[in-house]
C-alpha cells in the first residue's frame, strides 16, 4: 500500500497489542477483583480500530462501539485514564461520573458514545454536518456493531449523511453476535454493506482481521469524506474471542467457532507480515510487547493508587457554564 | 417456599403461557439465553421458538410489534433489556399504544405488557439505572407497575398480562433476589392498590421500589425513638390509589414521600399534590419529599452512593417533620 512505512506497519502492531493487552488485563483482574466497570472485552477485533484510527487527525472524531476500547488510545487518551476509568477513579472518565466505555475527550477527538447501542449514529452525523457547515474537512468515524445495525437510528443516520454528503464513515464490526443472538437471527442478509446501496453510499466488506485491509478501505473512505463526496460504510468481518461480558450467564456460540477464529489472530498475522518480509525481528517485536505490557502495568498501578471520586461531586456539572472557547 | 422475586417473575409467566395460548414473550435474548438479567431462563425450552423468542436490536419495531400483536389478539410479554432504553420506543407506547383505545372510542384495546429492569445501585452509570417511572405515568390510557415482593411480582404480571390496557412493569434490578412466599394459583394483585406495609400513627412514608426497603429500615431506626412510622408501598404508580395514600395521611398527619428517581416531576410530586389538593387541613408538618438530586445516575461507586437516596436520610427528614418531638 501506498504510504506505508515500516514506522507505520510497527504503530499498528504496537496499537493492537496495546488494546489485547489492556483488555486481557483487565479481564483478568476482573476475575480477582471485580472492576467497576463490567469489562466487554474486544479481544480479536483490535485490527478494527488500528486500520481505522492511523490515518486520522487529531480534529477528525472518532464515536466508538462498546467494543473499540483500542480507538481510544490510539486517538490520544492515555492508558492510565482508561484504565483509571475502568477503575471508576477520580482520575477517570469525567471524574468519576461516567464510565470509559463511553467516555469522551475533545482535546482529542474522542466524542463521547452512549450506553443506548448504536445511538451515537445521529451524533457522528452532527459531528460531520458541522465540519461542512464550517468549511473544514474533519471526518466522523463512528462504530457500531451487527447488533446494533439493526437500530432505526442507524437507517436515519445513513440516509441523511449520504443524501447531505457529510463526511461519516460507518465502521461495522460484524462480530456475528448480537450478544448472544446469531446474525443470521436477527437480519436476512449475510452483508450489512449491503444496505449501503439503498442508501446510495459505496458499502465495502473488508476482513476486520486484516489491519491492512482495514487500512485501506478507511484510507478510501477518508478521502472521499474530506472531497465532500460523502459517507462510505465500511464492514469489517471479525469475531470476539470472549463472551459478550464478564459477566455472562453462558455463551452459546459452538467452542469450534471461537476456536477457529482463535486461529486469526490479527496481531499474529501482522507479526507473520513483518517477521516474513524482513520488515522486523523478533527482538525488536519482543521488545515492543515489553513496552506495551510495560504501561498497561503503569495503568494498572496509577488505577489503584488513584482515589474515588469525592461524593459531593455527584450532582456538579448538569449543565454548562457560558463560555468562550467553544 | 420462599422464593425470588426473579423466580417469582419467570414462574409467573410459565404459569400464564400453560394457561393462554395467546401469551407469548419477545426481547433481545430472552430465548436460550434467558435474558441478560435471566429473567426469562428455562423459557425457551418449555414453550420453544413461537412462544418465546429472540428480536432484532431494535426497540422501536419490537414494541410497535408487541402493539400490533396485540391489537390483533395475543397478549405480548415484552422485555426491553434496560428500562433505559424505554424511550427509544416512547412514542410506539405514547402515541400509539396509549392512545388506541381512544382512537377507536373504547372500540379497540391494547393488552400488552412491557417489562424491564431499571434503578440504581449495580454501579452500570448513567444510560442503565435510571427510574422513570413519572415520565411513563405523565402518558393517560398506559399503566405503570413496580413489584418489590416476589407475591406482588406474581400478582401484579398476572394482572398486567389480563388487563386490557397496556401495562409497563418495572422490576428494580437490587430486588430481583429479594426472597419471598408466594401464592399458589391465581394470584392476582389488583393494578391501582397500594400496600401498608408497616402500620404506624406518627407519620406515612409513601415510597416505591427500591425505597420500600430503605423506608422499612427507617421506621425500624425511627422506632428506636418512639415514632411509628407507617409505609404505603405504591405497588401501581399509574392510577395512583388516592384512597390509601389519603386515609393514611388523613391518620397519622404528616407525609413524607421517597423514590429513587431525581426529585423534580418525580412521581412525589404528584403524591404531594394529590395530598395538598385533598387534605392539606390534615397536615401538621409541610411535605417532605426523599429522592436523588437532580442529575444523571453517575457511574463510580462514591457518586452513585452519594446519588441514592438512603435510610439515614429518611430517618433524618422524618426527626425534622417531628421536630417538636424531638426538641
Ligand atoms: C438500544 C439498546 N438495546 C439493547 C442494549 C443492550 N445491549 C448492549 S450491547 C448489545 C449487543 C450489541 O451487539 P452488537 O451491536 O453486534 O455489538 P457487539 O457487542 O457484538 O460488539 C445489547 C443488546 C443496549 N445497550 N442498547
Ligand atoms: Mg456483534
Amino acid at each position: 500500500m501506498e504510504h506505508l512505512d515500516t514506522r507505520d506497519l510497527l504503530k499498528l502492531y504496537e496499537w493492537m497489542l496495546l488494546s489485547r493487552i489492556t483488555e486481557e488485563r483487565m479481564t483478568d483482574y476482573h476475575k480477582h477483583t471485580p472492576l467497576p466497570e463490567l469489562p466487554h472485552a474486544g479481544i480479536g477485533q483490535e485490527a478494527i480500530a488500528a486500520g481505522t484510527v492511523l490515518d486520522l487527525r487529531i480534529d477528525d472524531q472518532i464515536l466508538p462501539s462498546l467494543r473499540t476500547r483500542g480507538a481510544f488510545i490510539f486517538k490520544g487518551i492515555s492508558s492510565r485514564t482508561m484504565m483509571a476509568g475502568a477503575f471508576a477513579k477520580v482520575t477517570g472518565a469525567a471524574r468519576g461520573k461516567n464510565t470509559s466505555h463511553h467516555m469522551g475527550d475533545p482535546k482529542v477527538g474522542v466524542v463521547a458514545g452512549s450506553g443506548v447501542v448504536a445511538a451515537h449514529l445521529p451524533i457522528a452525523v452532527g459531528v460531520a454536518l458541522a465540519a461542512k457547515l464550517q468549511k473544514k474537512d474533519y471526518v466522523a468515524v463512528a462504530y457500531f456493531g451487527d447488533g446494533g445495525s439493526n437500530r432505526g437510528d442507524v437507517h436515519e443516520s445513513m440516509n441523511m449523511a449520504a443524501v447531505m454528503k457529510l463526511g461519516v464513515v460507518f465502521v461495522c464490526e460484524n462480530n456475528g453476535y448480537s450478544i448472544s443472538t446469531p446474525l443470521d437471527v436477527h437480519c436476512a442478509v449475510r452483508d450489512i454493506a449491503v444496505r449501503a446501496q439503498g442508501y446510495g453510499m459505496p458499502g465495502v466488506v473488508v476482513d476486520g482481521n486484516d489491519v491492512l485491509a482495514v487500512l485501506a478501505a478507511a484510507r478510501e473512505a477518508y478521502a472521499r469524506a474530506r472531497a465532500g463526496e460523502g459517507p462510505t460504510l465500511i464492514e469489517c468481518k471479525t469475531y470476539r474471542w470472549l463472551g459478550h461480558s464478564e459477566r455472562d450467564p453462558r455463551d452459546l456460540r459452538p467452542a469450534e467457532e471461537i476456536a477457529a477464529w482463535r486461529e486469526k489472530c490479527p496481531i499474529k498475522r501482522l507479526r507473520d507480515h513483518l517477521l516474513s518480509n524482513g520488515l522486523a525481528d523478533e527482538a525488536t517485536l519482543d521488545d515492543i510487547r515489553a513496552g506495551v505490557a510495560a504501561e498497561v502495568d503503569d495503568a494498572i498501578v496509577f488505577a489503584e493508587q488513584s482515589p474515588l471520586p469525592p461524593p459531593e461531586e455527584a450532582a456538579l456539572h448538569v449543565y454548562a457554564e457560558p463560555r468562550t472557547d467553544r | 417456599m420462599k422464593i425470588t422475586l426473579r423466580e417469582a417473575v419467570r414462574q409467573t409467566l410459565a404459569e400464564e403461557m400453560r394457561r393462554d395460548s395467546r401469551v407469548f414473550v419477545l426481547g433481545e435474548d430472552v430465548a436460550a439465553y434467558g435474558g441478560t438479567l435471566q429473567v426469562t431462563a428455562g423459557l425457551f425450552d418449555e414453550f420453544g421458538p413461537d412462544r418465546v423468542f429472540d428480536t432484532p436490536l431494535s426497540e422501536v419495531v419490537i414494541t410497535g410489534a408487541a402493539i400490533g400483536s396485540a391489537m390483533m389478539g395475543m397478549r405480548p410479554v415484552l422485555e426491553i433489556m434496560f428500562a433505559d432504553f424505554i424511550p427509544l420506543a416512547f412514542d410506539q407506547i405514547l402515541n400509539n399504544a396509549a392512545k388506541m383505545c381512544y382512537a377507536y372510542d373504547g372500540e379497540m384495546s391494547v393488552p400488552m405488557v412491557l417489562r424491564a429492569p431499571f434503578g440504581g445501585g449495580m454501579r452500570s452509570g448513567m444510560h442503565h439505572c435510571q427510574n422513570l417511572e413519572a415520565m411513563f405515568a405523565h402518558v393517560p390510557g398506559i399503566k405503570v407497575v413496580m413489584p418489590t415482593t416476589p407475591e406482588d411480582a406474581k400478582g401484579l404480571l398476572l394482572a398486567a398480562i389480563r388487563d386490557p390496557n397496556p401495562v409497563i412493569y418495572l422490576e428494580h434490578k437490587m430486588l430481583y433476589g429479594a426472597r419471598g412466599e408466594v401464592p399458589d394459583g391465581d394470584h392476582v394483585t389488583p393494578i391501582g392498590k397500594a400496600a401498608i406495609r408497616r402500620e404506624g400513627r406518627d407519620l406515612t412514608i409513601v415510597a416505591c421500589g427500591a425505597l420500600v426497603g430503605k423506608a422499612l429500615q427507617a421506621a425500624k431506626e425511627l422506632e428506636k425513638t418512639g415514632v411509628e412510622a407507617e409505609v404505603v408501598d405504591l405497588r401501581t404508580i399509574s392510577p395512583l390509589d388516592k384512597d390509601t395514600i389519603l386515609d393514611s395521611v388523613i391518620k397519622t398527619s404528616r407525609l413524607l414521600v421517597a423514590h429513587e428517581a431525581c426529585k423534580t416531576g418525580g412521581i412525589g410530586a404528584e403524591i404531594a399534590a394529590i395530598v395538598a389538593e385533598h387534605a392539606i387541613d390534615a397536615l401538621d408538618a409541610p411535605i417532605e419529599r426523599v429522592a436523588a438530586p437532580d442529575c444523571p445516575v453517575p457511574f463510580s461507586a462514591s457518586l452513585e452512593d452519594a446519588f441514592l437516596p438512603q435510610p439515614a436520610q429518611i430517618v433524618a427528614q422524618a426527626k425534622r417533620m417531628l421536630g417538636r418531638r424531638f426538641a
